[in-house]
């Protein structure tokens, strides 16, 4: 038995989700016009607050993206047939995902309408630069990827590019990682762990996002999907979230070990006002315990818990990046260790950054783009299997 | 303008000088049109002086700077005043807008001893900022002065977040009423530049000349290279430090007296 693939039907929920969606990614758009237009001057960021949202929003939806990946990556490289029917939608949220981040990401340049320099001069020494091809080589590797999912005449190479794209996507997380890791000037930063660590945001982030939007397509238009499936992706999520919250105590511990590191420890865990909110009550409470809570209850597995549980788990991965980009940068550089300092450019001090509108509107326009593309390529082409319900998947792959 | 030590481009003007002197000797035994045939020999010997418009800069020659941070002034700010008026920069110190050079007040926390000095880009040997651009609009000229092209600079600040020195800004809005000789954008982001216009004219930069002006003469700039340049003899009779030494990236600014 072959399992069926199907459009998704262009029913008043679509369309509704379209315009909303739509609507917002405009605005995002708009923002970024604005913002073209009269310089940065209209955001909250600062020359001491160099990156604000519209990175916590692109580099959470890039981290997404690789992870979204995954749940095609367990079926072709590890040989996990119950996610098979899943990898067409997988594949699919990896490029909207990251396309979506991406137009966060560039529409913020300071010269955003330099795109084509970017993708045409480089410097190798640069993580950027390595980035910009890894961004461009997944997509190519993706989208053949999908081919081999999609055309007969692609499946011969259904495993040798799904695991090339494993491979690949490893190592672009490693270089997103990398653009914080390699950072020698803030005390944040400048950590080998960010890599692996981004890693395994990747995996949370990517499957709460792939779990929301599956039970949203499915439920939207009106498709079974059954509980052996959704259990599965949620003992996954549960042990992602767990793995989240070891590489954050690790991270921190060693930092609270050394001692040049207490006065960021200290700014991040106990003075740091809004950044530390965001850590303890963002990353840790919403992000961490509250999916743990509910993925590792057997009284919550409830689809409404599922639901919060990668709710919470996403709203986590948010403040994460808030607590990575802007606390990082928030807390000063020690340019002159045992010494107090202070200057007209705010040195020394914890530099303050309230975000402006046009930078919420930006963010959320990369997430509603990524959103919207995942939507409407659904429609378009057949991505999702027409039933995912307990008895479909028993009959294909047997007792699970 | 306080001229500055010797650079190999100065070479060159010796030739001249040489040239010049023995067709004056060939021309005053001719006692012909000495006028005529002088003067361009003359007006040759002031261009001379500076770097050709279209001689690539040296790798013979490293710019740096000295800080002496005993005689720099208190709450003293004519080197920012004069990076500001030589490079056009507004002198506002809102968190938006440009500071290529600031006055930093350092206060030890065990002893109270109290220092003021002066921070730009440090132009280091091994730059974090050049590194990390994606484009290779940071770069170091082969005389070691940092700066960024302004037509390949994308404005993702990555050199900001690099640098450890907080010495670049990011222009937050539109300019008007720039200096001819120092290009600048909106969406780019900009450092001190040693004042790359004035060196290139064999002048120092504004801050140097606005410090001995003021007569605190606490900046020395000159040729690292070079081993008969002031700054490169004090450099070695006294004990000066780099600002974040630790992360060896060479700076091309030192200080003395912290």
């Amino acid at each position: 038995m072959n399992i069926a693939f199907r459009e998704i039907q262009a029913k008043q929920g679509y369309w509704l989700t379209m315009l909303v969606f739509g609507a917002l990614a405009g605005m995002g758009v708009l923002s970024a016009l604005y913002m073209e237009h009269n310089g940065h001057i209209v955001t909250g960021m600062t020359n001491q607050i160099v990156w604000g949202l519209p990175h916590v929003f692109a580099v959470f939806l890039i981290v997404a993206a690789s992870g979204a990946l995954n749940v095609a990556s367990i079926a072709t490289v590890f040989g996990k047939t119950l996610y098979k029917p899943l990898n067409r939608l997988s594949a699919l949220m990896a490029l909207t995902f990251l396309a979506g981040g991406l137009m966060a990401l560039v529409l913020d340049l300071g010269r955003a309408d330099r795109l084509v320099v970017a993708m045409t001069q480089y410097n190798f020494k640069s993580i950027f630069a390595w980035n910009v091809i890894l961004y461009n080589g997944f997509f190519a590797i993706v989208i053949a990827y999908l081919w081999t999912m999609m055309d007969r005449k692609g499946a011969p190479w259904y495993k040798a590019v799904g695991t090339f794209a494993f491979v690949w996507r490893l190592i672009l997380t490693t270089g997103t990682g990398s653009i914080f890791g390699f950072l020698v000037a803030r005390e944040a930063y400048d950590a080998a762990l960010l890599a692996p660590m981004f890693i395994i945001f990747s995996f949370n982030y990517g499957l709460a996002m792939f779990l929301l939007i599956l039970m949203g397509l499915y439920k939207g238009d009106n498709r079974p999907l059954g509980d052996k499936l959704v259990n599965r992706l949620r003992s996954l999520l549960g042990t992602f979230v767990a793995a989240s919250l070891y590489f954050t105590l690790v991270y921190h511990l060693t930092n609270l070990y050394f001692t040049k590191h207490h006065g960021l420890e200290a700014f991040l865990l106990l003075e740091g006002g809004i950044h530390t909110q965001m850590f303890w009550v963002g990353q840790v409470l919403i992000g961490y315990v509250v999916p743990m809570a509910i993925l590792f209850n057997p009284a919550t597995r409830g689809r409404g818990w599922t639901v919060i549980a990668a709710v919470a788990a996403v709203l986590g991965g948010l403040a994460q990046m808030w607590v990575t980009i802007i606390g990082g940068q928030a807390y000063p550089m020690d340019l002159f260790p045992g010494y107090t300092v202070t200057s007209s450019f705010y040195d020394g001090a914890v530099n303050a950054y309230s975000p402006a509108l046009v930078e919420i509107l930006l963010g959320i326009g990369g997430v509603a783009t990524a959103i919207l593309l995942t939507v409407g390529a659904s429609k378009v082409l057949r991505f999702m299997p027409e039933r995912l319900d307990d008895e479909t998947l028993a009959a294909l792959h047997g007792k699970h | 303008m306080i001229p500055h030590e010797k650079s190999p481009a100065d070479n060159s003007m010796d030739t001249l000088t040489t040239d010049t002197a023995t067709r004056r000797d060939f021309l005053k035994a001719g006692a012909v049109v000495t006028g005529a045939t002088l003067a361009p020999g003359v007006l040759f010997y002031g261009v001379a002086h500076s770097r050709p418009a279209d001689a690539p800069a040296s790798a013979a020659v490293r710019w740096g700077m000295l800080i002496d941070t005993q005689k720099c002034g208190d709450g003293c700010k004519s080197c920012v005043t004069a990076c500001n008026e030589e490079n056009g920069l507004s002198g506002k110190t809102g968190p938006q807008d440009s500071q290529w050079i600031r006055k930093v007040d350092i206060r030890n926390l065990q002893t109270g001893a109290h220092h003021e000095l002066p921070m730009l880009c440090q132009h280091c040997e091994k730059p974090p900022c050049v590194d990390v651009c994606p484009t290779g609009a940071s770069m170091k000229r082969a005389d070691g002065i940092v700066l960024v092209d302004r037509h390949i600079c994308i404005g993702c600040r990555y050199c900001m977040m690099a640098c450890p020195y907080k010495a670049r800004s990011l222009v937050h809005e539109p300019l008007t009423e720039q200096k001819p000789d120092v290009p600048r954008g909106m969406g780019c982001v900009e450092a001190c530049t040693f004042c790359v216009q004035r060196v290139d004219r064999d002048e120092s930069p504004a801050c140097v000349e606005a410090c001995a002006k003021d007569g605190h003469n606490a900046m020395l700039f000159g040729n690292l290279n070079d081993a008969d340049a002031p700054i490169a003899k004090a450099l070695k009779s006294m004990a000066s430090t780099e600002v974040r030494a630790d992360l060896n990236l060479n700076t091309g600014v030192r200080y003395q007296g912290i």
